[in-house]
């Protein structure tokens, strides 16, 4: 039981990064049908935007008085600046070619990955470079288990930044603009809504969004290197498309069940840690051929 | 073509359109005067390692031919069918691991190279069969994905599966080929890239025969169409699952057989070596830079790739560091330019990448009919886009 507990409490904080990253995700294929192949990166550069304001403000010796403010600072200067770089990104390398073929912007997606990961590679270096936790520590003591403060804390930035952007979505006017553009992007036009800024600024919540994955990622396994995004990526998509692309409740929710799949297949199985990404591309390709909406995903027609 | 028998003893000898009745394979139906510069090109292949007695220069020439292979391939795939595959290097693993699970003291099994070379070939094509048919049915860019899972799957299997495969190790001392003694040669290829750089440019020669008949087939007619518009092929008549599958089938078992190639050649197979950094990228960057769906421009693609990761990567910061000294400059030295050419591998294929779709997106040499296609959808509308709306 105590096994239990504490894999489902790694689950679900992993899970939580996990889903940071799958809104951007799914936010970027419902209204463009662009897979961002450079947001696994955008995530590792919003990770390290975070160490560096970190140590700017010199964070990792502050007095404890001081940390939780610093901390609101840190995610607020990387969300916002690593959102700007989303919106830059889309503006130089995917809008240009919004009427192209669809191969092309998906060639120049993974092409902006590999600028960012090799200017991430060239400033940083190869090795993994090391991140404070600014998490409170201690835990609750549950009886059967304890849970650690900060995973608690890490699931609940998660799950309030998901609130605030589903709230968003469904009840500010910039959200409308954002399902109308989604539902049919000829027709928002008409109605009188900028595309392009509509467009812009869902990249700049998923960036944000991303950054504040990266930020966690760093808290929690307080470290951090220039290609973690790949990989982390690749999972996050897996959950966009697990909970239905294009629907950012489904993503939330794949972030966390892939999380916890995770933490189950390599905690109950006797090697299990070297499969697990070997089970998440499995269930990526299964859900892909089975249920290709998700879960939660309306079906999409071939255009 | 029947005529060109008789117009060879007919026409007068020496003019170049004389020369280019010659049907030099694999380029037949590209203007007869134009094949001239491809015979001599083909010519200088042959004849180069006997006149270069350096044999690393040959050896590099062996190596740059497998991604040749493997760009030809991809470019089935892409190119001509407009499907993205993002895991090419799942196959080229397999092709490898197969040889070199039958082929080497692993299992003591000792099958012969020219037996597993068209086996492994089978299997990536079985496989590349057994990954497209549930998914092809999907929409396009999900298939990218659907591959990119696979590429990770598959080294990661090969990885893990230690009893089988060797784990982490790899699988050392692969089998390599052997032909019966001809001309005071033993028949044995070992070490010696000699035998290696005949035996790619003889596969590299027949492949380019293969795809460029295939591309001028019903086939390849059918696979351009769908890359253009799938709904109107289908509508046409054209059954789009099974010609796709056949585009991704072979372009899958033209990677197993680069697989097997690479692992003969090489002596190990290690799982690191099929990253997606490592190979399904460096092949798609070959591709998108020479011009998807042009062989000379793919062909073209992989040398100029292959040149800039194996000889300017690593020359270059030499050459740097060595100016830098020479003009004596304290801040320059200091600086470590040369540090920061060799480890922009990535950056520069990612700037090739979303360049050339940018800038360029026909690729070095166009194909005419991507070209039409690909600028077509980028003007037009791109321009209003910029410009209205606001």
């Amino acid at each position: 039981m105590r096994f239990f507990v504490q894999q489902l409490t790694f689950g679900l904080t992993n899970g939580a990064i996990f889903a940071l990253i799958a809104l951007g995700y799914t936010m970027v294929y419902g209204i463009i049908e662009l897979i961002n192949f450079a947001h696994g990166d955008i995530f590792t550069v919003g990770g390290f935007l975070g160490l560096t304001v970190i140590g700017l403000l010199r964070l990792d010796h502050a007095p404890p008085a001081l940390i939780l403010p610093g901390v609101i600072v840190v995610f607020a200067v990387a969300m916002v600046v690593n959102g700007l770089l989303g919106v830059a990104i889309e503006r130089v390398a995917y809008r240009p070619l919004r009427n192209a073929p669809r191969l092309a912007p998906l060639i120049t997606a993974v092409g902006m990955s590999f600028v960012l990961e090799g200017i991430l590679f060239l400033v940083k270096g190869p090795n993994q470079v090391s991140y404070p936790n600014l998490m409170p520590s201690g835990s609750i003591n549950l009886g059967v288990a304890s849970i650690g403060i900060g995973n608690l804390l890490i699931i609940a930035i998660a799950i309030a930044l998901m609130v605030a952007l589903s709230q968003f979505i469904g009840r500010t006017r910039i959200g409308r603009a954002m399902r109308a553009t989604a539902q049919d992007r000829d027709a928002a036009r008409l109605m009188g809504i900028n595309i392009n800024r509509t467009i812009a600024i869902t990249f700049f919540i998923g960036s944000a969004l991303a950054a504040a994955g990266g930020i966690i990622y760093g808290f929690y396994f307080q470290t951090i290197a220039f290609d973690v995004g790949f990989r982390s990526g690749l999972i996050a998509f897996t959950a966009a498309v697990f909970g239905g692309i294009g629907n950012v409740v489904g993503a939330s929710i794949g972030g966390f069940v892939i999380g916890i799949i995770i933490a189950f297949v390599s905690g109950y199985f006797q090697g299990g840690g070297q499969w697990s990404d070997v089970v998440v591309f499995s269930i990526l390709i299964l859900t892909l051929v089975f249920r290709p909406t998700g879960l939660l995903g309306m079906r999409v027609p071939e255009k | 073509m029947k005529r060109v028998g008789s117009a060879d003893r007919s026409n007068r000898p020496g003019t170049i359109s004389r020369l280019g009745a010659f049907q030099f394979p694999g380029f037949g139906a590209v203007g007869r005067a134009r094949n001239f510069p491809y015979l001599l090109l083909g010519i200088a292949l042959i004849i180069f390692p006997l006149v270069d007695s350096d044999s690393s220069h040959v050896n590099v020439a062996a190596d740059a031919g497998h991604w040749i292979l493997l760009a030809l391939g991809l470019n089935i795939v892409v190119g001509y069918a407009g499907l993205l595959d993002l895991g090419y290097a799942a196959f080229f693993a397999i092709g490898s691991y197969a040889f070199a699970i039958l082929a080497s003291g692993q299992f003591n099994i000792h099958i012969s190279f020219w037996v597993l070379l068209p086996a492994s070939t089978l299997v990536a094509a079985l496989f590349g069969v057994f990954l497209g048919a549930p998914t092809l049915r999907l929409r396009g860019d999900y298939l990218a994905i659907v591959t990119l899972g696979f590429g990770e799957i598959v080294p990661r299997v090969f990885r893990n599966a230690t009893p089988i495969t060797g784990g982490v190790n790899g699988i050392v001392g692969v089998d390599q080929p052997h032909l019966p003694p001809i001309l005071g040669w033993n028949g044995n290829f070992g070490f010696n890239p000699l035998p290696y750089y005949y035996l790619i440019l003889a596969i590299l020669g027949l492949s380019i025969f293969l795809i460029n008949n295939l591309r001028n087939s019903r086939l390849g007619r059918a696979w351009m169409a769908i890359r253009e518009d799938e709904v109107a092929a289908a509508a046409t008549g054209i059954n789009t699952v099974t010609t796709k599958l056949l585009a991704f089938a072979l372009g899958a078992s033209f990677s197993g057989f680069a697989g097997t190639y690479y692992a003969s050649k090489l002596f190990v197979v290690v799982p690191e070596s099929f990253s997606f950094q490592a190979v399904s990228v460096v092949v798609l960057v070959m591709v998108v830079l020479g011009g998807m769906g042009n062989m000379r421009g793919v062909i073209l693609g992989a040398v100029v790739i292959y040149f800039i990761q194996t000889y300017l990567l690593i020359q270059l910061p030499n050459w740097i560091d060595g100016a830098t000294s020479a003009l004596n400059i304290d801040f320059l030295t200091k600086l470590g330019i040369g540090g920061y050419v060799q480890r922009s591998n990535y950056l520069i294929f990612g700037i090739i990448l979303a360049g050339i779709m940018l800038l360029r997106p026909q690729g070095l040499i166009p194909s005419a009919q991507r070209k039409v296609e690909l600028e077509h959808g980028t003007t037009d509308e791109a321009v209003s886009d910029l410009r209205g709306t606001a």
